[in-house]
């Protein structure tokens, strides 16, 4: 117990740095991933195929695979990352990859008599996609989201193993000095599951605030 | 308005086979036919819903689907131009296609403020002018989902004539009424009609078709067969298709 209370602020800066890659890759998979679902969707034709292999490859690839070849595999290449861009780059791709699935599925289950409504009455593309479908589309992208979420702070563990200091090495940092797994890990899955929990909370409020209807 | 060649065909298949169609201002022209004639697809191509192949579509003079480019050659309309054209034909659906996190008056109000770019206040007061107009003052901020489809209907003709088209297309907006709530839609229309709106109206309603219809044009293969007034096409015509397509019609209705 003395010895949890004691590391409690490595663990700090590592929770930190998990909140820090998480918080950057959510962004950065969600502008790229809500820009080419819609070309997905919308865009000419020659933009189709390419956006669709990215999201099915990379949806099958595991993520461990994705870091370490960008890590380890684009020094072949000439392209030299650091491991935090390494890592963000991986975690963000992959990221992006679902965030465009869950836009084309949020944007297709809206019919298509909308967009015919929105054109009868003057709207133009932009203006139906922001006035007519958006709001529709948040509503079923959000639930779905929220799961990408919780699913990137959890996988973003896996950068630990290019060394960076996440929470998950500070843990392992601190047992390899004393020895004592449990209380370590156990500590640590309290702190994942708080923020995970503390998102899940949030999302609520989230999805009550885009109801259209309420009952 | 003038339609003249019009011809659209979705693969080797042709829907409109050459149409011409005038329609004068204020009148109702009423068109009939069996289910895979064309006339929705006429609807369509005439707001560009649809683009059609060959052929031209005049609204107050103005081609529709393309603009004259360099050495007479027809070049397509921008998405920018197309909204613009749009704005001025109005168009009910058959299943309404309402916006549904929008409320009855927000519907109304969306092409008055985006469209039109009249202040939030201007377009709620002719939003609610116009829900007045088709009895509907007591749901303004109703969504369509707490509505029944007759008002629900309504609402989709209030967000069409607010923005006061030059012509307002009724693609069969009673047919996926409950036959209860079909009179207080076609009583809508009526009183529209009765104003001088000028309307291309889609229908199975046959009583409706006589009463409004300046004229009523009978489509079947994606041609326009016959053409005349109500009573020359409902009660004198010796057109056997028509006829038959008649007999079905008030079959299905006894």
């Amino acid at each position: 117990m003395d010895l949890a209370i004691r590391s409690l602020p490595f663990l700090w800066e590592g929770l930190l740095v998990t909140l820090h890659v998480s918080a950057l890759v959510v962004a950065l998979s969600l502008v790229a991933g809500i820009v080419l679902g819609l070309a997905l969707v919308f865009g000419p034709r020659w933009l189709y195929w390419p956006i669709r292999v990215y999201a099915d490859f990379l949806r099958g690839i595991p993520l461990l695979v994705l870091i370490f070849f960008v890590y380890y595999g684009l020094p072949a290449f000439r392209v030299n990352l650091t491991n935090f861009a390494s890592a963000i780059l991986a975690l963000s791709a992959f990221k992006t990859a679902h965030v465009i699935e869950l836009v084309r599925g949020a944007v297709q289950s809206i019919p298509r008599g909308q967009m015919d409504a929105g054109r009868a009455i003057g709207l133009t593309f932009g203006q139906r996609l922001l006035w007519v479908i958006a709001p529709q589309a948040v509503r079923r992208f959000l639930p779905p989201w929220i799961n990408a979420v919780v699913d990137t702070v959890k996988g973003s563990a896996l950068v630990s193993l290019v060394g960076i200091v996440d929470l998950m090495l500070a843990i392992q940092q601190v047992i390899g000095r004393t020895y004592e797994p449990m209380p370590m890990y156990v500590l640590g899955a309290i702190m994942y599951f708080a923020i995970n929990y503390s998102l899940s909370l949030a999302s609520r409020q989230l999805e009550a605030h885009f109801a259209y209807v309420r009952d | 308005m003038a339609i003249r060649g019009l011809r659209k065909a979705f693969g080797p298949q042709p829907v409109l086979d050459g149409i011409d169609l005038e329609v004068r201002k204020g009148e109702v022209v009423v068109v009939i036919g069996p289910s895979g004639s064309g006339k929705t697809t006429l609807l369509r191509c005439i707001n560009l819903l649809e683009r059609y192949d060959e052929g031209s579509i005049r609204v107050d003079g103005v081609e529709v689907g393309f603009r004259d480019g360099a050495e007479g050659r027809r070049q397509r309309r921008s998405e920018r131009e197309l909204a613009h054209i749009r704005a001025d034909i109005g168009m009910v659906f058959q299943l309404f296609n309402l916006f549904p996190h929008l409320t009855a008056r927000e519907n109304v109000m969306l092409g008055l403020r985006k469209v039109r770019g009249l202040p939030k206040r201007e377009a709620a007061r002719v939003a609610e002018q116009w829900l007045g107009r088709v009895g509907l003052t007591d749901k303004l901020d109703r969504l369509p989902a707490q509505l029944s489809g007759g008002q629900q209907q309504r609402v989709g003709i209030a967000r069409a004539v607010a923005m006061e088209p030059k012509v307002l297309l009724l693609d069969e907006i009673t047919s996926a009424l409950d036959p209860e709530l079909v009179g207080e839609v076609l009583t809508v229309v009526r009183e529209l009609a009765g104003d001088g709106m000028t309307m291309i109206v889609v229908t199975h309603e046959m009583t409706f078709a006589r009463d409004v219809g300046s004229r009523i044009v009978f489509m079947d293969g994606g041609r326009i067969q016959v053409e005349g007034t109500p009573r020359e096409v409902l009660a004198e015509t010796v057109h056997e298709r028509l006829r038959a397509f008649l007999r079905r019609i008030e079959l299905k209705h006894h």
